[in-house]
């Protein structure tokens, strides 16, 4: 039987009172989301928390709203409103698309946008989305708000900005014209973390592509921005051998590691193809040429 | 500490750890062992439960976060002797064999039904994916969630004429 070590847990009833928490409790506590990556840990001692602060009564941090210029998402958004959401269908369907493919429906109705984020597992799709998609996170603490590049928040293999005192509040995307995006993974059955995904979106102007975002899931220590491949696209017009050339850079700059899912020459063939691929129908969305 | 957890209709107050895990407190509690305890890390299903009608891993889930919640497991299914129609389909579909995955099975695809009355074969698919079946290979229990959902839609037809 798996059991978590012994903790102090108490269930936030506003969220100034988890942030008072987190700040009084320092390094010994942790935020519980929806539980599905934090208790997994706990079970097998890789987490010990002394306090546990449970977030899951602050439906104020559970909503994905239209706001003019960007849209919001609150940390507590559980995986099956992101799969459910009209509104991120149409502005980012790499949303749903990477959902369908997240966990199974049953631990979707639990996990949760922040703590997809927080976990910083490279395995991990959402963090691959939101990269993809130039999402920022806004983190709260005692002395206000800051808010941070998806870059900036992933600072190693299961670590992350936040810092003591501090709490994930919301992920903010900004709605650009001429859009389009697409999730591509692998995985060895149903439900399954990836053997290699690929985010990739793409904003169209003119014919040519004004700018590009690329994440890649599970093909290194943490989720990797493909910024040499973005570099590449801009400012150039679609095209087969330029998908193709950002699925060679993904191949070349990603550093995957043999286990159980798979060798490390195979996991850099399922970047370059799965990059070519997700870029292959983000742009053909931006050109509203799906098929 | 104390917490108090409505299980199919009825609060049930223990003084818990937190660290008790919400399959145990209902199998140890109330002794509802019909839910089951199978793989510990969230991947088999067979400690599915609905909370406030939802499926949820039981043994991915703190006891003590289920304070203020609804918990329904597959004791509250038959009803003064009567089975629920899912549980009358996994019988005329044959779709058990150990029925150690069945529980689950059956709450998967009563919340399903309560959403969906009339699923996909693809749907209902996607609503089990979360769970694993070890005997049965899971035709059988597609069907038994057809048959379901086709008699419970024949009854409410019936009702309606
Ligand atoms: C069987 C199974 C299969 C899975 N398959 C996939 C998959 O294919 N793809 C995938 O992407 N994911 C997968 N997951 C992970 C799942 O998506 C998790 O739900 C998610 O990673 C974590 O979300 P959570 O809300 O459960 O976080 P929790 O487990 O509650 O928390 C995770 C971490 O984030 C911290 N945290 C949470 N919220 C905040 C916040 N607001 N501010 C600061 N810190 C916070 C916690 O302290 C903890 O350290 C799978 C999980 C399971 C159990
Ligand atoms: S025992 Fe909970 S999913 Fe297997
Ligand atoms: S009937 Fe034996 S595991 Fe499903």
């Amino acid at each position: 039987m798996q059991t978590p070590a012994p903790f102090e847990y108490e269930r936030a009833t506003s969220v100034e009172g988890a942030i008072a928490s987190l700040e009084r409790l320092g390094s010994d506590a942790r935020i519980i989301a929806g539980g599905h990556s934090l208790l997994p840990m706990m079970k097998l001692r890789l987490a010990n928390p002394e306090h546990l602060i449970d977030i899951n009564d602050l439906h104020e941090l559970s909503y994905i709203r239209d706001e003019g210029e960007e849209i919001a998402i609150g940390a507590l958004t559980r995986h099956v409103e992101l799969l459910d959401s009209a509104l991120l269908a149409e502005w980012f369907p790499v949303f749903r698309e990477a959902e369908q493919v997240i966990a199974d429906p049953v631990v979707r109705n639990r996990g949760t946008m922040g703590g997809s984020l927080c976990q910083a597992d490279a395995a991990e799709d959402l963090s691959a989305v939101a990269a993809a998609v130039k999402a920022k996170v806004v983190i709260r603490s005692t002395s206000g708000a800051r808010t941070i590049s998806m870059g900036e928040f992933h600072v190693g293999p299961y670590m992350t900005a936040v810092g003591e005192g501090e709490l994930v509040t919301e992920v903010r995307i900004p709605k650009r014209p001429g859009g389009g995006s697409a999730h591509e993974k692998v995985e060895r059955r149903a439900g399954d973390f990836a053997i290699a995904a690929v985010s990739a979106a793409v904003w169209i102007d003119g014919g040519t592509i004004a700018d590009a975002g690329i994440g890649l899931s599970a093909v290194g220590p943490i989720t990797i921005e493909l910024t040499r491949a973005e570099e590449l696209l801009r400012g150039r017009r679609p095209s087969e051998e330029l998908f193709a050339q950002a699925g060679a850079i993904a191949s070349e700059d990603c550093s995957p590691s043999a286990d159980g899912r798979g060798p490390a020459d195979y996991k850099r063939h399922l970047a370059g193809a799965l990059t070519k691929r997700a870029l292959r129908r983000a742009t053909a969305r931006a050109l509203h040429q799906e098929a | 500490m104390d917490v108090t957890i409505t299980i199919n209709g009825e609060p049930v107050t223990r003084d818990v750890e937190p660290r008790l895990l919400l399959v145990h407190f209902i199998r140890e509690t109330p002794g509802l062992t019909g839910t089951h305890w199978g793989c510990d890390t969230s991947n088999c299903g067979a400690c599915v439960v609905l909370m406030d009608g939802k499926p949820l891993k039981s043994c991915t889930t703190l006891a003590v976060m289920c304070e203020g919640h609804e918990i329904t497991t597959v004791e509250a299914l038959e009803v003064d002797g009567e089975l629920d129609p899912v549980q009358q389909g996994f019988h005329e579909k044959h779709a058990l064999q150990c029925g150690f995955c069945t529980p689950g099975m059956l709450m998967t695809s009563r919340a399903l039904l309560d959403e969906n009355p009339d699923p996909s074969d693809l749907e209902i698919r996607t609503a089990i994916s979360g769970q694993i079946c070890r005997c049965t290979g899971y035709q059988n229990i597609v069907a038994a969630v057809r048959w379901a959902a086709d008699h419970e839609a024949s009854t409410k037809q019936e009702a309606g004429a």
